[in-house]
């Protein structure tokens, strides 16, 4: 039986990072009376503005923990993840570089070779380089190692041939990361022969069509690839070991502020009425769910920290993607029962809106990035029972 | 400073597990365990908490949280919490020494009046941990001029029983005595809210305790049960729930170690007041989810007298309860929030 923690130690916060918090605000507070942005759920899925991403981009928050000859702002994790929260808690929109920066930064930095560091960071860093993720395949979801996409070696170059769906945002991005099979599927051995490949989107032989939430929203795509060329200079890390790098990059993309704040500007929002109503005196349930937010972003906080000490943490990264999303749509339950609001995705109300946004994206945030299911069986491994 | 917290446990958790077997459990089951309890005097752990010149270890707040949450984990039957974390360092504050043996504390309606000797306190302390058994139990008093804190001799109390769930001694305690100066000293204002604080806190670690205790033992239990020709931990049913527990341990035991962080600074602050406030109600819904889970993996036997798994749930039962429930917490926290100007509920939950 594994006794270790199952939450990194919690982190003590340098004074840099709370000062750092007080101008993220200022600028959104700036942002927002300027009506350069209305605060909406779910807003790193369904917030594109290039010109905000690249306002922040001016401010060096984009590509914050990249080291200055790459364009980056050498900042700590702690410091990127404190930006990250408040424009998350803000509502604002910052779909556009979300997958550069949380993603493809460290990627690239890891992985990448000095040339696509060269090519791809500073653009990413000055918010003129947005990338799409293509993992999932129609017939590879939650088991991602069955991907089917084939790219076969050439002279110089590899072709990729097969379909990536739920693609966000692929149909702005520049360019795309891709797992692909360079070599058949060894039984004994899944996970191996995969590869990852950069693929820019304007690439001869690659469409992109959409693939629209029940809402009509177009974010997520699907991506056919029909004899893409793709040069060997933009082969991502080594041949052969793709699995490795996706996995390893997943505790950053399951523990962060992202898991836990899709639907913060609702909450805000319920707290506001409740002011307003001169009753606060009949709420446990909201404060039940405060206490709830609380405790998440401590353990969310404290997985940032690990991370940037070097320290994996994929087990308590499955566990609060897992409490995280539950939490987002519990709020949607507290709004229900404070809010008297039809929810209206059109509605000047912004609870009827704000209410209407969360609820009709809450079926993703338990899905995208590992399903629930896939954490909870990452974490009974863990515990022993697999 | 981890790694010295890493050591404290290790040390801890050795010493604990030779004398909280499920045997010793039983025999100790509605007492006060001396025996446990002079083992862990004699190793220094009974007063983590308490500055050296008051008789303590003069140990942080957090290391009297590491002991604290592995005598939770191992349903250690000590009013450790109190002698510890609660009263001690409270006393220790106010001046007083903080006496040998077991010491507990109780909140309730007390009043004191100057005496030839000293005071004359009078009044009743309710639901006080092992109160008839401690040694000594502290109250605070109020007087004409502002509040006190003192202690007694448990001997010179009147005890009236009673039980939690669990089947820990929950006694009221009547006091109606002559104090000498050295049992009693004046204590601010807020000395109060602070041992609120202080037992909610102690509640929520040793509630993070419990839970991963049910979580070892869940684990264990569905490892070796075997049904349809295999251990349960093969279902996924099975591992789906258990996560969902380790999911809620992990939560517990987050907050309770962030606020043991918060309050670290201090118990003065908004800051701490919300930390403990939040850590004690994600403890409670984390309590009723672990033990709900635990019992359900476990089956009919878990239920019985003869498992030891009752020594856990019903602990934690009793402790998501104490020292203010869920109610009580949470709109606290609910105050706090509408209280607040819209663009200062986010500081409030980040801490600045």
């Amino acid at each position: 039986m594994t006794r270790q923690a199952l939450v990194p130690p919690i982190a003590e916060v340098p004074p840099e990072v709370e000062q750092l918090r007080v101008e993220v605000r200022t600028f959104l507070a700036g942002e927002l009376s300027g009506g350069r942005f209305t605060p909406r759920c779910d807003a790193w899925l369904a917030g594109w503005d290039e010109e905000f991403s690249r306002a922040l981009a001016r401010r060096g928050w984009i590509g914050m923990t990249l080291p200055p000859e790459y364009g980056g702002h050498g900042r700590s994790t702690l410091e990127r993840f404190a930006v990250t929260e408040e424009l998350l808690a803000a509502g604002a929109p910052v779909a556009a570089h979300w997958i550069a920066d949380r993603q493809m930064g460290p990627s690239l930095l890891r992985f990448g070779t000095d040339q696509q560091k060269q090519r791809f960071l500073p653009a990413i860093a000055r918010g003129e380089c947005f990338f799409g993720i293509g993992m999932s395949e129609p017939d590879a979801g939650s088991d991602l190692a069955s991907v089917r996409m084939r790219a076969s070696g050439g002279d110089g170059g590899w072709i990729l041939d097969g379909t990536k769906v739920w693609t966000s945002g692929a149909h702005h991005a520049h360019a795309l990361v891709v797992l692909a099979r360079t070599e058949a599927v060894d039984p004994d051995n899944r996970h191996g022969g995969l590869s990852q490949f950069i693929v820019m989107t304007d690439s001869p032989g690659l469409t992109i069509n959409p693939i629209r939430l029940l809402t009509g929203e177009h974010h997520f795509n699907e991506v056919v690839f029909d004899g893409v060329v793709v040069p060997d200079e933009l082969v991502l890390g080594t041949i052969g070991n793709g699995w490795q790098q996706v996995t390893s990059e997943l505790a950053f993309e399951r523990s962060g502020p992202e898991r836990i704040l899709s639907t913060y500007p609702l909450l805000a929002h319920v707290v506001a009425c409740v002011r307003l109503s001169g009753d606060g005196s009949h709420h446990p349930q909201m404060g039940a769910l405060l206490a709830r937010l609380w405790t998440l972003r401590q353990m969310s906080l404290a997985i940032a920290s690990s991370l940037g000490g070097g320290v994996a943490a994929d087990v308590p990264a499955a566990l609060v993607k897992d409490l995280g999303t539950r939490f987002e749509s519990e709020v949607i339950e507290l709004a229900r029962l404070v809010l008297d609001v039809e929810p209206d995705p059109t509605s000047t109300d912004p609870g009827a809106r704000l209410l209407a946004q969360a609820e009709l994206h809450a079926p993703g945030f338990t899905i995208r990035g590992g399903t629930n299911e896939i954490l909870r069986g990452v974490v009974a491994r863990a515990v022993g029972l697999r | 400073m981890t790694t010295d917290l890493d050591a404290l446990e290790a040390g801890v958790a050795d010493l604990l597990s030779d004398l909280c077997t499920p045997e010793r459990l039983a025999a100790v089951e509605g007492d006060l365990d001396r025996q446990l309890w002079e083992a862990l005097e004699s190793a220094e752990l009974t007063r983590v908490g308490v500055p050296e010149e008051a008789g303590g270890s003069g140990g942080s707040l957090a290391e009297s949280a590491v002991v604290l949450r592995l005598a939770g984990e191992r349903a250690a039957s000590l009013p450790l919490a109190e002698t510890s974390m609660i009263v001690g360092p409270v006393l220790a504050a106010a001046g007083l020494a903080v006496p040998d043996g077991p010491l507990t504390v109780g909140l309730g309606e007390v009043t004191a009046q100057r005496s030839a000797e000293g005071w004359r306190v009078r009044g009743l302390l309710r639901r006080v941990p092992y109160g008839g058994l401690a040694d000594t139990v502290a109250g605070m008093a109020t007087t004409a001029d502002g509040r006190l804190i003192f202690r007694v001799p448990t001997s010179a109390t009147k005890v009236v029983a009673g039980r939690n769930v669990a089947g820990e001694p929950r006694d009221d305690i009547a006091v109606d005595i002559d104090l000498p100066p050295t049992s009693v000293a004046a204590v601010p204002e807020d000395a109060e809210r602070e041992i609120r604080l202080r037992g909610a806190l102690s509640r929520a670690v040793l509630v993070a305790g419990a839970a991963q205790a049910a979580l070892d033992l869940s684990v264990r239990y569905a490892q070796e049960r075997m049904q349809f020709g295999r251990p349960i931990a093969a279902f996924q049913a099975v591992q789906q729930h258990i996560a969902g527990l380790a999911a809620e341990a992990a939560a517990a035991r987050a907050a309770a170690d962030a606020a043991v962080r918060v309050c670290g600074h201090g118990f003065g602050s908004a800051a701490a007041g919300l930390a403990v406030a939040a850590a004690k109600a994600r403890t409670a819904q984390a309590a009723g989810t672990v033990a709900a889970i635990a019992h359900q993996v476990h089956g009919a036997i878990g239920m019985t007298q003869e498992h030891p798994l009752r020594f856990t749930t019903t602990r934690l039962w009793a402790w998501r309860s104490e020292w203010g429930g869920e109610r009580q917490w949470t709109q606290h926290i609910a105050n706090v929030a509408v209280s607040l100007d819209d663009q200062d509920l986010w500081p409030m939950l980040v801490g600045m």
